[in-house]
Parts: C-alpha cells; structure tokens; sequence
C-alpha cells in the first residue's frame, strides 16, 4: 500500500479513504443535545479546580487560602516540561487548598483549590499576541503552555510538547470526529465557532508547518463540516474531510490509519508516520489564548440522557461540580433506579462516585441514563468463544485471550498479546452476546501490571541504594583504616628520623617510664607480698612446731637414755644393797649361832666364797651389770629412734 | 574399505566435535546466576525479616537450599515466584518471620526528633535525611517500609503509616465497582 505524501494527496482528492480494522455501529444518540446552541450557565456557588488535569506532572501551587484570585489568574506554576498550569475560572476567594474526589473511575481524593466566586466575574489583565507570526515560535509555544492548554479531546496531553515536534510533519490533522454515542460538545462547537477553530489552525500551522491540514469530520454531521469547509475556504491545504461514521474512528491510531493508510508503530507516536493530531476544542482554547490572552478556564460539556430534563451543551467553568450542571440542564432523578452518572461517553466513561466531583480539561460529557436507557449488565456469563470480540477490535488484538489471561492474572502472557496496545474503546464488550465487561478486565490488567513495573523500578532503585550504601561503609572503613596505617608509619618514620641525642633521651625516658612503672607494679603488688610473708611465716611456724616435736622425740630418747641410767643406777644401788646385805651377813655370820651357820652352811660358804673373789669379781659383775644397763638403753633408744622415725 | 570408512567418519567426529568446542567458548551465552535472578524477584525492602542482613544473603540461602517462605514484604506473590523459579512447590508465608501487610512508609514526627541520627544508621536504602541535632525527615519515594529505623529511635517519634492510593496506584476492583460501570453495553 502507497502511503507516500503525494498518493495519500490523490486519495485525499478522491474521497477515497482507508479503513481500520474492525469497528462497531451503535447508535449516535446525539440529535437529543445537538440542536440547541450552547449555552451559559450561572456561576456555581464553589469550584473544586485540580491541580492536575492532565497527563504528566502538576505544578507548585502558588496561591494561599484566603486570598482573592482574578479570573484568568494561574493557581500552579512549574517550570518542568510535562507540566501544565491551572488557572482561576473566575475571581473570587480560596477557601481551602485540600484534596477532593478526583474526576477518576476510583474517586481517589487529589489536590484541588477550592474556590468560593464572588460573582463579579472580574477578570485579570490578557495578553493577548495577535501578531504572533511576527514573533518567534517559542514565545507562542510559552504562550499556549503559560494558557494551560492541554489536550481536550481525552488523553490531555499537554499541547506545548505536541507543537514542537522533532520530527518532519506531513499532515496536522484537526480530529473533530466525535465517535462517541450521546456527545455532541465538539459538534457544538464546530458549528457555531468555526471561524475561531479555523484562526487556532493557523497558530498550529505556523508552529509545525505541515505540509497538508486535514480536518476530519465524521458524516454524521452535515453541519460542521459545512461550517468549517466555509471557515477553510480560502486556503488551498487546508482540507475538510467527511469521514465514515464507525466507531471508534475518533481514536488517534484509527483516525491516521483511516486518513493516510499509515500505522502509528506500537509505543510509537503519530510523529512517527509523519502526523500530529488536535482536537478542535484544543484548537478553539489554542486562538483563546493567543488572540484574547484567555487562559483554558472553561470548556463545552454535553449534559445528556433519559434523566435529564433538557439535554444541551454548556459552557462549564473547569471545577463545577457535576451537579451544579445537572441542576442546570434539569436532573430527574425518579427516572434513574439508582443514581448513576457516568462522566465521558457511553463506551469509554466512568461513573463518577459523587455528585461534588469537578469538570476537568477532558470532560466532554455527562450522561445520566434512565432506567432502561442502557441495558443493565447482566450478570456476566460464560465465554462461548464466538470470536466477535476479535472481529470488531480496531487493534486487531484477540480479546477473548486477553479475557482468560487478564481474568487468570496470566499477565506475562497478556502482554505477550500485546494488552498494552488495547485502547480501550469498549467495542468488544459492546457486542459480547455474554454480557463479559471486557475492557474491564483489560483495564485491571494493565493497572496491576504498571503497579508490578512500579514495584520492580522502586526494589530495583532500592537495591542500588543499598548496594551503594555498602560500598560507601566499607570505602570510609578502609579509609579509616588507612589512615590509621599511614599515621602510624608516620610517628614511626619520625622517631627513625629523630637524631641519637634526642633517642637517648627517649631511651632514658623510657627507662624512667618503665621503673615508675615497675616501682608502682610492685606498690600495687604489696598486699600480695604480705600475703606470701604471711604464708612464709606460717610455713616457719609449722616448721618450728616440727622442729620442736622433733625436740620433743629427742628429749624422750633422752629421757629412755635417763631410764636406761636410772636402771643402771637401780641396779647399781641393789648391787649395793647386796654388798651390803652380804656385808650385814658376813657380820651377822660372824655372830651368828650355829644352826643359822650350819643351815647356810652352803650358802655361807657360797657367801663366804662371794667376799673371797671379792673385789676382782665385784667389779667384774658391776662391769656386766653396766655393759647390759648400756646395751638396754641403747636398744630402747633405738626403738624409740625407730618409733620416732 | 572398511578402514577408510573408520577413517572418514572418525576424521569428521574429530572435526564437528573441535567446531562444537570452539562455538561452546565462542559464543557461550552468559546466564543470569541464580542467586541473581532470585535476588532479583525479592522486594529489596532489605528489611532482613527473614533472618538475614538483606535480600542477597536471603538469595543466596534460597539458593543453598533454604524455604522459600520467609519473606512477609514480598508476600504470596514472591513466594509463587520463586516456587516456580526454584521448581518446589508453593508454601504458605511462615508466620513466624511476621505477616504480609499493606504496604507502609516511615513517617518521623518532625516536631519530636531530637536528631540523634540513629535511625539515619539504621536505614538500609539512605531514605533518612539529616544531621547531627538537626531535624531529620523520610524520603517516602527512597523508603522500602523496612521499619529498621523505627526501633533505634530513642524518642520513638517514627510512625509506620500505610500508602494511600494515589489516582495512578489505584486498581480496578472488579468486586466493587458500580453496576453498569464502563463500558456500557447499548445492544445485545
């Protein structure tokens, strides 16, 4: 297939357009809004504006409660590229700088000024750049990011980034195609403010300089494709295109395709075919803020639905609450079983989760259905694998696979079928013959997925930290240890270095060092001095006391030895005593009588005979008589040395 | 004949089996080890729950044959992880290293810290900023909710407070969302 400039030019003059795959045809739904002009409502009594309303990043809040604001007047300022500023929809006093349910399928609460309007409607000075071909590109581009533009059609992408493309630009397409059943806002829009569309064009053409402008809009609207096919009359590349009314043709991937038969790549961008798309809101608020200076502050809501008394189109300052403008366009309540409004379209909106959430940048519609307006969901059956889903899918995707693995929570393989180039249009579901809310699933998907990346970029960086926690630990402990290293060769190499002088005198310091040392060693050793002389002298006493028993044993000896003398002195005596009885009886026998002579006639004689060998004899015994006193003694001293020892 | 055969196909066994030996080098695929791929599912909150000093020491005993159990941040999802990586069978958390729990961040309550800069020692990821008698504050994107920081404290100003969902953390609860939520069917 030729996508060149020049073939897709001819097919341009045609009329003969490409297609997307799939696509479904459900019912428009939007004559119910779509004759009345759009109207303005009365200010409501209290805004809620988020501080972010778009894709990408907000800005620092640069506003404090209580004080008056003009309309017109930023609230947030930042100088990072994917921010976007919020403006002051009209003067009045911040009450309260909290957050509040978010305009989000999950209500979650985020960051909104609340504003109480006075009334007056008083509006700051504009700048406006009328002249703004004279000026340098970047001034204008400072000029629409300063307004707050961003995306209207639904992705709110921030249109500063998307007027400056890197990349050579064939076609800036101007997307007012509004797919979507019920919505007519762009419709609105397209026919009553043509001309204003048409002037923001031109500042989108003097910033990219594409070669060819397509306006593209769906068939259905006979009257804004007159209006601005009169609006872009009088330049040659600016063209309107009808296109065929299938949805979701609106889609940014279908809408190129359809128009130049190029695909936008995955994870790519229009720039990447050579296109770059607005819708026409965006460039309505484009020639606001360079013709008036007027920063983005309101935009066209379509209020739609069985349950609203008068559906239209509005003008809503961005952070009305919901009701405030179901108040306006006449809410009925009593035809709804529940309440239930659903902000967006019927195919790709949200229920909201509470009557106070605000109108953002992207809010194109409020649908209020009646009871029996949209099918109640029945209970989810089966899948009977009818494969309709994959016949209308305009990705060419397999939903019923997506279906298991997202409902299985098989996510790798949901993202091997490529879940992540799903846009969530709602076609499969819309022809489900088993009621299966299909994009639902898809969509819990692909949260749960970018909640896993999110976790695994957060552990990741975890990781590096504490990874580089502990080298930087063991770096300053080595350092430290190095120092102490280096410090002490230091003192080391000092002390070599120092003369002999100076060592003697280090020596005798030591010396003197080491005596002090040793003198109070043994001062502080002396307790257990006295303990050992304590001990010696013990050990003294138990040797006295040895000695002394010792002394003692002697003295016994000594004592046998006296026994011994006593003995030999007894016998001495008796030996005595005899001489002397024998002396007694020698002087008796001399006077004795005869008988006594007679009777110891033998033993006279024998006594007789002792004094005879007298002296010689005498001695002789005394001698024997010693000599055995002696060997006694010495034999008892020797038993007692023996018993001693 | 039949030696020139032998002969042939030996020289052509030697000859595909040097070519095959040379590519094994050559073009040797490096893998990624296992102690790394394990690491590389854990939470990384470093929090040492499991009875080491962080997730690698953790790593490495799973991948010396220790349970797959232990690790109440990753919770239920980590273990099925590493079942599968590890080719055992999925075990319930062992409740004896703590249960798994919402996601919480330290939170120091400025007015009260004194500035001892103990829980700035104790934090595993450097997500405490501070100095030495100066106020000290959790960077909550840095901290892992490892809820190290909170025992050192001496004043015991350190609060573990669980995230809030934020609009892009938020998940779709099928159970709970609204009858007739997105998208809405117009025909059957």
């Amino acid at each position: 297939m030729n996508t060149l400039y020049e073939a897709v030019i001819e097919r341009l003059d045609q009329n003969n357009l490409w297609q997307f795959p799939g696509g479904v045809h459900p019912p428009g739904q939007k004559e119910r809004s779509n004759t009345q002009p759009i109207q303005r409502m009365s200010i409501p009594e209290v805004l809620y504006v988020p501080v972010k309303q778009h894709t990408g990043v907000e800005g620092d809040i640069i506003v404090t409660v209580g004080e008056s604001v003009l309309k017109g007047q930023p609230l947030t300022r930042s100088s990072l590229p994917f921010a976007v500023p919020v403006h002051a929809p009209t003067s009045g006093k911040i009450t309260e700088i909290t957050p509040q349910p978010s305009a989000h399928p999950s209500g979650v609460p985020e960051m909104a000024i609340t504003l109480v309007p006075d009334g007056n409607d008083t509006c700051a000075m504009l700048k406006p750049l009328s002249q703004y071909q004279q000026l340098p590109k970047s001034t204008v581009i400072e000029a629409i990011c300063d307004a707050g533009i961003s995306g209207l059609g639904g992705a709110g992408f921030p249109t500063h980034i998307k007027v400056s493309p890197t990349k050579p630009i064939d076609f800036l397409i101007i997307n007012g195609i509004e797919c979507e059943p019920y919505i007519s806002s762009d419709d609105r829009l397209m026919r009553e403010h043509a001309w204003q569309i048409r002037q923001g064009i031109d500042v989108l053409n003097y910033l990219i300089e594409p070669k060819c402008i397509i306006v593209a809009v769906e068939d259905n609207k006979p009257q804004a494709i007159e209006a601005l096919t009169i609006a872009c009359q009088d330049s040659e590349h600016y063209r309107v295109v009808s296109v065929p009314t299938v949805y979701p043709a609106g889609g940014e991937k279908q809408l190129v395709q359809v128009l130049t038969g190029r695909e936008i790549p995955r994870k790519g961008l229009p720039a990447d075919v050579g296109c770059v798309m607005f819708n026409v809101g965006t460039c309505y608020a484009i020639a606001d803020a360079i013709f008036s200076g007027k920063p983005l502050t309101e935009r066209v809501v379509t209020i739609t639905g069985s349950a609203i008394e008068e559906p239209q189109n509005v003008w809503a300052m961005l952070g009305t609450p919901v009701l405030h403008l179901l108040t306006h366009a006449g809410y009925l309540p009593h035809k709804q079983q529940e309440q239930h409004v659903i902000m967006g379209g019927p195919m790709m909106g949200f229920t909201v989760t509470r009557l106070t959430v605000p109108v953002v940048k992207i809010t194109n519609c409020l649908l209020v259905p009646a009871k029996n307006e949209l099918p109640a969901p029945e209970d989810e059956r089966a899948c009977i694998r009818c494969g309709f889903c994959a016949d209308v899918c305009p990705a060419t995707l397999l939903p019923q696979q997506l279906y298991w693995y997202s409902k299985s929570k098989e996510y790798d393989n949901a993202e091997e079928y490529n879940l992540f180039d799903c846009i969530e249009c709602g076609a499969c579901a819309y022809v489900c013959p088993s009621e299966i809310p299909l994009v639902h699933y898809y969509r819990k998907a692909k949260a749960d997925i970018r909640n896993l990346r999110d976790e695994k970029d957060k552990s990741d960086k975890a990781k590096a930290r504490f990874e580089a926690r502990k080298a930087r630990l063991l770096a300053e402990k080595e350092a430290r240890e190095e120092k102490h290293r280096l410090a002490a060769q230091a003192r080391k190499q000092a002390m070599e270095k120092s003369d002999s002088g100076a060592k003697d005198k280090i020596a005798a310091a030591l010396a003197r060092a080491k005596a002090k040392k040793s003198q109070s060693t043994e001062n502080s050793e002396s307790p257990q001095s006295t303990a050992q002389e304590k001990k010696a002298q013990v050990q003294a006493a138990v040797a006295r006391a040895k000695a002394k028993k010792a002394q003692t044993a002697q003295n016994e000896t000594t004592s046998a030895d006296k026994k011994a003398q006593v003995q030999a002195a007894v016998v001495r005596a008796k030996a005595k005593k005899a001489q002397t009885a024998q002396n007694e009886t020698t002087s008796a026998d001399k006077k004795p009588d005869a008988d006594t002579a007679s009777n110891n006639k033998t033993s006279g004689t024998q006594v007789q005979d002792q004094p005879e060998m007298s002296d010689a004899e005498r001695q002789k015994r005394e001698k024997i008589a010693q000599a055995i006193a002696r060997a006694k003694a010495r034999k008892l001293n020797q038993q007692n040395s023996s018993g001693d020892s | 004949m039949l030696f020139y055969a032998l002969l042939s196909i030996g020289a052509l066994a030697l000859l595909f089996g040097a070519i095959l030996g040379y590519s094994a080098i050559r073009f040797r695929v490096e893998s990624d080890p296992l102690v790394e791929q394990i690491d590389s599912i854990l939470p990384q909150t470093q929090c040492g729950q499991c009875g080491y000093p962080g997730c690698k020491p953790y790593a490495e005993a799973i991948a010396n044959g220790d349970d797959i159990n232990k690790c109440p941040p990753g919770g239920e999802a980590t273990i099925k992880q590493l079942a599968e990586l590890m080719g055992v069978e999925p075990k319930p958390l062992d409740a004896a290293h703590g249960v798994e729990d919402v996601k919480k961040v330290a939170f120091i309550r400025e007015d009260e810290c004194i500035g001892c800069t103990k829980c700035i020692q104790a934090c595993p990821v450097d997500a405490i900023l501070g100095a030495a008698k100066q106020m000290h504050t959790v960077i909550v994107d840095e901290c892992t909710g490892c809820d190290l920081c909170v025992e050192p404290c001496p004043v015991d100003c350190i609060d573990m407070v669980p995230l809030e969902p934020t609009a892009q953390s938020w998940k779709w609860d099928l159970n709970n969302t609204p009858a007739g939520d997105i998208p809405i069917k117009m025909v059957s």
